[in-house]
Order: structure tokens, then sequence, then C-alpha cells
């Protein structure tokens, strides 16, 4: 049977990942949209051939570990302050691509602060911010932006307004300021989705060539592990409880409003 | 742009940072220190410095972590509060082996304290601050002159052994006006090839990794020994001090920044009254001249240690000394600065006679400038006595 294969050389490559993807095997957990995401960003900086013009911050979360797979120049940050630590590089290399990829409690909790200013200061840099609704490394702690009734290991009883507050929805927030250029909220769990995914990605690339300012795409993105769900049924519980308390789509491009945002 | 000049501490040391060739400051303004941002606003723009005012400490100190991982010379100053703030930065900062300089005008504490002159810093600039085995190093200026000319050394210091340096100064030092020689340095000359920086990964080498995490026992320990070894370095080849009589002495006061200028004079004063006294002041604070204090102990019969604050220094003096004489404290704190009379009778109290009493040998210029300034100082921290600015 064998014998009946055509040699492995004449056959046609249709599919190969980025060459600015390591050949390192992700530490990621089985159907994380981590990898997914890693992967496109990649696509598109090997696209844009930008890979020697590019450097990322990833600070902690469950992407501390993307200088493994992302073969550009990146500095690790401390908890919080990628968009601080962005800005410095940005600022020392304004010519260069920069940009910083977080989870939602990085983003939208211990760096709040960082996070707005750097949006406020219209700083020329793309910010990737993975919500999953929970913190993924610490292990399934509440996040600022678990959804009401949602149980994590810090919220056993569900997420509750009077003891918790409400989910943070910081990305309708960026989008208020000036300083933010595109701001956009997308997702990875189909084939459809991604390729959406990439434009944004593109486009936020092309901005920050323009020096248009402050982009910030938030994936809305499941955590299996720390939802206790397989990839499937997390990817499902994602569409029916996440969608509607983050609908993706764009918030503002060109600087504008869209009516999306709500 | 003339090199001499009349200035206050704060504004020689920004202009210092300028002419040194610092790219990028971050920082957030805090009394007694707020006068380095508006000079380099001011000053430094002209001179294509990117300076930027943030959100807080916590944003500054990790926009220094990615410029000077981006390979540029860059700085923060803050005072105590601040430089609290900055911990966890620092700490990373010192992992990832970043050059960088962070300026401290020191003011008094805990908490809010006050913004009136102070040394209760010692301890977190010199045995790390933040969490984990490293050190910053660490130079104390006791002069408006060594406020700009410790500028250049910290920053060439930083470079040599990627490490982050601080300036530890004090409100009196940051606000008190001097004459300033800057002298000729050429940044471009002094400043290393820095191929770890991450400035874009181009086709012929491996990409560059910044980063303080290291998962695997046996590399984080492997890190922290190549970090171990450098402070050992630094130990061997960077302590710097400066004697006064010390060789001619009975009994050696220890002082550093401010308060040896007071020491100084206080110990000018004693020996003119027959006192067999003399002055150890350390420059760098980390590296600590340990070996020095060793070597002088042979002769002494005690030494006096004054700071203001509660006795932080004489730690590393004890250390030192090995026991060898009696080792005591004076420190004022809060923010009051003792006249040198205050010091004399504890050196009185604990004195050794001289037995002929001797006149004095001609002192040495920056000497003179030291003890003449006193005044200025005292009315310095009066004026400082300001309750609208915390
Ligand atoms: C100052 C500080 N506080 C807390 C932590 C512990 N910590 C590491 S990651 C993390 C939460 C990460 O959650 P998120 O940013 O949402 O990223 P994810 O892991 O879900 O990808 C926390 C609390 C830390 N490293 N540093």
């Amino acid at each position: 049977m064998n014998s009946e294969l055509p040699p492995l050389d004449s056959l046609e490559c249709v599919w190969a990942k980025p060459s600015t993807l390591t050949d390192t095997p992700m530490h990621y957990c089985p159907g994380c949209g981590h990898g997914v995401v890693h992967k496109i960003l990649m696509e598109v900086i090997q696209e844009l051939h930008i890979q020697s013009e590019t450097i990322g911050v990833a600070p902690v979360g469950c992407s501390v570990f993307a200088y493994y797979y992302m073969d550009i120049d990146m500095q690790e940050a401390a908890h919080g302050r990628a968009a601080a630590v962005a800005t410095g590089i940005k600022r020392m290399l304004p010519d260069k691509y920069v940009f910083s990829y977080q989870g939602d409690g990085d983003l939208a909790a211990i760096g709040t602060g960082e996070t707005i200013h750097a949006a406020n200061r219209g700083e020329n840099i793309l910010v990737i911010f993975i919500n999953n609704a929970i913190y993924g490394m610490t292990g399934g702690q509440m996040a600022p932006t678990t959804i009401l009734g949602m149980k994590t290991t810090t919220t056993p009883e569900g997420r509750d307004t009077e003891t918790q507050g409400f989910p943070f929805k910081i990305t309708e927030l960026i989008a208020m300021l000036p300083g933010a250029y595109y701001v956009t909220r997308q997702a990875v769990h189909t084939p459809n989705v991604v390729r959406q995914f990439k434009k944004a990605v593109t486009k936020a690339f092309q901005y920050q060539k323009d020096k248009k300012g402050y982009c910030l795409i938030e994936v809305v993105s499941n955590c299996p592990s720390g939802w206790k769900m397989t990839p499937l049924e997390s990817n499902k519980w994602m569409e029916q409880n996440m969608f509607p308390v983050y609908p993706l789509g764009d918030l503002k491009v060109d600087g504008k409003l869209t009516e999306k945002k709500s | 742009m003339s090199n001499v000049r009349l200035m206050k501490g704060n504004e020689a040391l920004a202009e210092a940072a300028i002419r040194a060739g610092c790219r990028g400051y971050f920082g957030y303004p805090i009394t007694p220190q707020s006068e380095i941002l508006e000079y380099l606003a001011r000053e430094g723009r002209e001179h294509g410095m990117v300076v930027m005012q943030v959100e807080s400490e916590l944003a500054a100190i990790n926009m220094v972590y990615g410029a000077a991982g981006a390979g540029a010379r860059v700085m923060t100053s803050s005072s105590s509060p601040g430089i609290s703030l900055m911990q966890e930065g620092l700490s990373y900062i010192a992992c990832a082996e970043l050059p960088c300089l962070v300026v401290n005008v020191n003011r008094g504490g805990p908490g809010l304290g006050t913004i009136q002159p102070s040394q209760g810093d010692y301890f977190q600039a010199t045995k790390g601050g933040g969490h984990g085995d490293y050190h910053l190093i660490v130079l104390a200026p006791a002069t408006v002159q060594e406020m700009a000319d410790f500028v250049y050394d910290a920053f060439d210091l930083a470079d040599k052994y990627r490490n982050p340096a601080m300036i530890l100064a004090d409100g009196a030092l940051g606000q008190m006006m001097e004459k300033v020689i800057f002298r000729e340095y050429d940044p471009k000359a002094s400043m290393p090839d820095k191929p770890w920086a991450t400035t874009g990964k181009p086709p012929t080498r491996e990409r560059n990794i910044l980063t303080s995490l290291h998962i695997q026992p046996e590399k984080m320990e492997e890190i922290n020994r190549c970090l171990q070894v450098k402070y050992q370095l630094i130990n061997k080849d960077e302590v710097r001090y400066e004697l006064f009589y010390a060789d001619v002495a009975e009994m050696l006061v220890v002082a550093y920044g401010l308060s040896s200028r007071i020491a100084r004079r206080a110990v000018e004063m004693a020996r003119s009254q027959g006192l067999s006294v003399g002055l150890l002041r350390p420059i760098t604070l980390y590296p600590f001249p340990y070996q020095v204090l060793k070597d002088l102990a042979q002769d002494l019969r005690n030494v006096l240690v004054v700071e203001l604050n509660a006795g932080q220094m004489v730690q590393d003096v004890r250390l030192g000394i090995e026991g060898a004489v009696p080792v005591h404290f004076y420190g004022r704190m809060g923010g009051i600065i003792p006249p040198p009379e205050e010091i004399l009778s504890k050196i009185a109290d604990l004195g050794s006679r001289i037995s002929t009493p001797q006149a004095h040998p001609p002192l040495a210029e920056n000497t003179k400038n030291q003890s003449a300034n006193l005044n200025s100082i005292f009315e310095i921290a009066k004026t400082m006595r300001r309750e609208d600015e915390f």
C-alpha cells in the first residue's frame, strides 16, 4: 500500500504554521484559545514582513511564556504592567511595532491604571486582551470580567453584585477615550471568527504603522480547565453566556464609535 | 550651555542626566524632587529626550523596564513613598539585568511622613528593597556637585554591570543651591553595545527575551548564582569612600550624604579642641566599604555612626568593624537635621584627646565647600516646613 503514496516532496503544501512561531510544543490546555491567537498573531507578522521590527510584551498570566512560541524579541512584564512596559519600548523605538498580550486579570484588575492611561495617551501600540472571565494561571479564581452567577473558586456560589460588583466592560470604557483609535471585540472558536480576528490584527498593525494611536483587540475566549468543561462545552457556554455580556464586533473604528457600542 | 552653574541639587542632577545621554525619563511628581521632572520637561525635550509625567510610580518604573530593555539609557526619580511603590518593578529589573538609574531624594517616614530630609531609606536602598536576592548599586552624594557627577557614574556602572543603579540623596541636597561644574562627558564613548536589547529580531540573530521568570528551580538557582557573582565583582571593584583625618584618629565618625557634611564640621570642631577624631564617608552604600572599616579598626578606640534615621548604616559599620572596637550611634529622625554642635558633644562624650593639639593642615577645596554651606542646609530645611506639598 505504501508504495502507492506519492513521494512527500511532490505533495503540495496547503497549510503550514507560520515561520514566526517556534517549534516549541505549547503548554496551553487542550481547546484553549491562546494557541489560536498566538498563531494568528504570528501569521500576520509573517505576512506583513515585520518580524524584525516587532517587539512583544507578555505579562503574568497563562500567556507569560508567549516568548517560548513567538519568534520575535519579547519582554516579560510584571503582572498588570504590560501597557507601561510597552509604552517604555515604544517611546524609545517609535518606528518599531509593539504589542502587549494580556489576560483580563492583568489588563482589567491589577493593571487597570496602566491600561486606561496608555489608551488615553493614545499610545501607538496594539493591545491583545484575552477575556476568559477567569484567572487561568492561578487556578480559576474570579476575574473582573467574570459574569454574574458564574462559579469560580473564589465565587463558589456564583458572582453576585453585592459583594463582587459587575462584570467589568473595560473595552467599552476604553472605546470612549479619545486616545483609542481602534477598539474591537473578537473571538477565535470557529473558522469564521478566526478570519475576522485575523483581519482585525492586520488592520491594527497597519494603524500602528500609520501612527494612528492605541488599538485594542479583545478576544472573548474560553478556559476549559478553569471553567471545568470540555473544550466543546466551553465554546457552547461562551456563546450562550459570554457573548450576550460581551457582544462581538467593532466598538470604534478610525477613531469613531460604531453603533455596536452600547 | 555653560559648564559652571549655580544650581539646586535636583536641577544639577537633571542637567547631568541630559549631558549623560539619558534618552528617557518617566516619573510622577513628589516633593522634594519634583524639580527633576520639571527641569527635564523644560530642558530635556529640547535635547531629544522623552520626558513623561505618567500615572503612577508603578507605571514609571515599568516604563523604565521596557525602555531600558529596548536598549536606551533611561531613568526615573522619586522620593520615599514613590520609591516604595517601585520596588516590585526594581526587583524585575534587577533579575532581568536591565541597566537604569533610579533617584531617591529621601524624605522622612514611615508612611507619608514628612518632606524634610531623611536617611530613613538606607535599608531599602542597600538591601535590595523588593522581593528576592538582589542589590542595586547605590551612590550617596553629599554636594550638589556630586548630585551631577554621580549621574554619569551611576549610568556607567549600570551599563557596565547590567544592573539598576540608585542615587540616594535627600531633601536638603535636592533643594540647596551650590556651584556645580559639569565635566566633559561623551555618552557615546561610554555606552557599551547592548546586543541583548529587544530592538526587533533581525534574521541574523536569535530572538532576545528579557524575563525574570525561570520556573525550573535549577535554572532559577543558576540565575541567582550569576547575580551573586556579579555582586561579588561589584564589591571587589567599585567600593568608593572618602577619608578625612581618619588615618590620624583614635575615634572614627562614619556618616554619608547630608549627615556626613554635618559630621565633617563636627570633626573639624572636635579636632580644633584637641580631640583625636576622623571621618569615613562611604560614597557607595552598596557596595559598602566593609574592608576599609576593618583595616581602620586596628588603630581605633571607638566608632560613632551619625545618620538621619534610627540606626541603619550602623549595622553595616558593625559588620565591617567585626567587634574590634565599640560602635556607637547618634541619629535624628523625622526630618530633623542636628547641628554640628550636637554631634560634637556626642564626640566629646566618647572622645579621645589628641596628645598634642595640632593645627589643621589646610583643607582641600572640595572639603571647604562641603562644610561652608551648612548654613544653607539649615535654611532649606526651614523653608521646607510647608504642609501644602504632600
Ligand atoms: C503582583 C502579583 N500579584 C499576583 C500574581 C499572581 N497571578 C499571576 S497570574 C494571575 C491572574 C492571571 O489572570 P489573567 O490575567 O486573567 O490571565 P490568564 O491566566 O487567565 O490567562 C495572578 C493573580 C502575580 N504574579 N503578581
